[in-house]
């Protein structure tokens, strides 16, 4: 099994802590992997802002990259859900439909694929986890709180086999935190009182730090807790999964 | 101003904000507990949810039916193709039959055709008997949820509104006696009313009748107590058999409010003796929008406002800020039907967080449909040049590994390197409020090459 390691191009270049510890974790888990040097994104920001036309030459070097592998794995449940969803905009040759059939987000790919749940991680601290919404309502990483259906959570199963690891409940489960992409920036005021309002639930409920499967996310979140200095850490949840602290 | 501009005004009150978004969780939370208690709640869902499919492929067969059966039941049904018709129409019955003085019950429709301030340059008097309608129509302002309409109000303010246009006493917010004083006041409407126009929930096609829900009574109030009933409907409404009334009833007070059914659905089938029931369809851009195969599934709609009260957008944003008839997530994905560079900035209010689509009881794909909207208004509605150049440069940039790699190193240079008050300037939407990443050392593609060889 030949996995081609896809890194979103903001944790590229804004956080290679994060690629680093997924490339890891991968590693560890006994995973041949591999990182395709000519990758750059996957096409997202246009395609949510309406310029979709203009995300096809972005898409269209993603599968000449990701071509070859049997799994394209990567930590960011938004970027694989727009390779799966919305790559419908290319020709749907046998590369492109390989490519989005075998993309997983990590996590994902962990828990159903190599069918493992504890990766031997230890991290003693009081965390939350942000289920972002693309992950958990696109991808289905999670059951919604507004669907009737059992519970379940697959980033849930991973994070209480990390030893010593506090899983803090949140009052509101899974509220979007107001990143969405070029959102953040033409609609400011709703999408920073959105994360406000959201880091105020984790504080509320003695997390000490506050995690998820997808860094833009947490980028978001980590912006306004340090703007304020307030007293979380924000970390992917490939670093926990990655720690033996 | 577009979405943005207003939301950005509605967010300078966060105490406002807090209670506004606290008030709309809870109605989600009394949803999440009434969907809970219904075994096969998903399953519902998707019965709802085929059955307006099936109708929306065969409307014009069930609107044929729907009209002879109703005429057979002495009900007089009317067509309206636009809002100016459907206004000329409820106008030319209430002439003809000398009527001045109307009282309305909850009709987002009505809204839609802007009724009331047509019906009032004629010299009708239309008194909105919905005591969330009657609060904003003092107010001289337009409901900003269409199951709340004035949810965007504290008591303490509709306590004063009161004590300006009833003359009622300061009773600090106190709702007992604001309903009483309201109810007085309305009764009185009731009692001199020469017609009375609600709106309809359900049509239903095999009997030619419809159903009217109401939590306070007013639709049955006005229309048993006046001598002319006209019923407004988008020709949407229709379902095609009475028993279908079993799934949509049960959905949608749950979903709109947590009850497990309103206080009143009232059955209208046919006039009482010596009375008259008008039936107005309207059209109104609905056709068009049932020719948009990617949008069609948005006249699905049954108005419960789910997802208003679940939107994060919504929820900090109130209803006004969409400058629309229909707020929050499904009259973004109605509204640029009717007028695209109207509503253009609507689309892109949304995360596209899915909630919506997840609550709606006829399950729209409601973000999918954002997503869409978003791809046709960057074609056809003029951009802001700047957003327009940088996402269309972006797409150059990561089409092109070299370019990408040289653009990610600038990046990090300037994150890195330049002085903080050039990268907090005012052009700087993101760093108002919130840090940019702290660049350590180089990225991910130099580590790479650096520790692991392929």
């Amino acid at each position: 099994m030949r996995v081609g390691l896809f890194i979103p191009c903001y944790i590229n270049q804004l956080y290679p802590q994060v690629a680093i510890a997924t490339l890891e974790v991968l590693e560890k888990l006994g995973v041949d992997v591999y990182y395709p040097s000519g990758q750059t994104c996957c096409g997202q920001p246009l395609g949510n802002s309406g310029y979709e036309e203009d995300a096809k030459g972005a898409c269209q070097v993603f599968v000449e990259n990701f071509k070859e592998y049997d799994y394209i794995v990567g930590p960011s449940g938004s970027c694989i859900y727009h390779v799966k969803k919305h790559f419908d905009i290319l020709e749907q040759t046998p590369d492109v439909i390989k490519v989005r059939n075998n993309a997983f987000e990590l996590c994902e790919f962990i828990v159903k694929v190599l069918g493992k749940k504890d990766l031997g991680a230890s991290f003693p601290y009081k965390v939350g986890l942000h289920k972002s919404c693309h992950g958990l309502r696109g991808l289905k990483l999670g059951s919604c709180s507004e669907r009737m259906d059992a519970h379940y959570s697959t980033e849930e199963d991973l994070l209480a086999h990390v030893k010593g690891l506090e899983l803090m409940s949140l009052t509101r489960k899974d509220e979007c935190c107001g990143f969405g992409g070029t959102f953040a920036v033409f609609e400011e005021a709703i999408s920073v009182k959105m994360g406000r309002d959201r880091i105020q639930d984790h504080l509320n409920n003695d997390v000490e730090v506050i995690t998820g499967a997808d860094h833009s996310c947490l980028m978001h979140l980590e912006g306004l807790v340090n703007r304020k200095k307030q007293p979380l850490r924000v970390m992917h949840i490939a670093e926990i999964l990655n720690s033996s602290i | 101003m577009n979405h943005a501009q207003k939301a950005e005004i509605f967010n300078k009150d966060e105490a406002k904000v807090n209670w506004h978004d606290k008030a709309l969780w809870y109605v989600r939370e009394k949803r999440d507990t009434a969907a809970h208690g219904v075994k096969g709640w998903e399953h519902l869902r998707d019965l709802a949810s085929g059955i307006k499919a099936h109708v929306l492929s065969n409307l014009d067969e069930y609107l044929i039916t729907f009209e002879k059966n109703a005429q057979k039941n002495g009900i007089t049904v009317h067509w309206a193709s636009n809002a100016e018709e459907h206004n000329k129409i409820v106008n030319k019955i209430l002439a003809d039959n000398n009527a001045k003085k109307v009282v309305k019950s909850k009709s987002m429709l009505t809204e839609e055709c802007h009724l009331n301030p047509y019906l009032e340059s004629k010299g009708i008097e239309v008194v909105d008997t919905d005591l969330g309608e009657y609060i904003v129509q003092i107010a001289k302002e337009t409901p900003s949820h269409i199951v709340l309409p004035a949810i965007h109000k504290t008591k303490e303010e509709v306590d004063s509104l009161f004590q300006e246009h009833l003359g009622t006493t300061p009773s600090n917010g106190n709702p007992e006696y604001l309903t009483h004083e309201a109810r007085k006041h309305l009764r009185a409407k009731f009692l001199e009313a020469d017609a009375a126009i609600t709106g309809v929930n359900f049509a239903i096609a095999e009997t030619g009748g419809f159903v009217v829900c109401t939590n306070e009574g007013n639709a049955d109030m006005g229309a048993h107590s006046a001598k002319i009933h006209i019923a407004c409907m988008g020709m949407e409404k229709l379902i095609p058999k009475e028993a279908h009334l079993g799934i949509f009833l049960r959905l949608l007070a749950r979903s709109a409010t947590g009850q497990p059914i309103t206080t009143y659905s009232s059955h209208f089938n046919k006039p009482g003796p010596e009375s008259q029931m008008h039936i107005v369809i309207v059209d109104n851009g609905r056709t068009e929008q049932l020719s948009r195969e990617d949008f069609r599934s948005s006249l699905h709609c049954i108005r419960c406002g789910a997802c208003m009260n679940t939107c994060p957008i919504y929820r900090r944003s109130g209803g006004h800020s969409y400058d629309a008839t229909i707020p929050g997530p499904i009259g973004s994905i109605l509204s640029p039907g009717k007028d695209l560079t109207k509503h253009s900035s609507l689309p892109f209010a949304s995360t596209l967080c899915g909630s919506c689509s997840n609550v709606c009881p006829v399950k729209i794909n409601i973000h999918e449909q954002l997503y869409k909207w978003r791809q046709l208004i960057t074609k056809d509605v003029k951009q802001p040049f700047i957003k327009k150049t940088i996402l269309k440069m972006t797409g150059k940039v990561l089409s092109n590994p070299k370019l990408y790699g040289f653009g990610g190193r600038s990046v990090r240079f300037i994150l890195k390197y330049a002085p903080r008050f050039l990268v907090y300037s005012k052009l700087n939407a993101w760093g108002k409020a919130r840090e940019l990443p702290k660049i350590k050392n180089g990225n991910f593609d130099q580590w790479y090459k650096e520790k692991r060889k392929n």
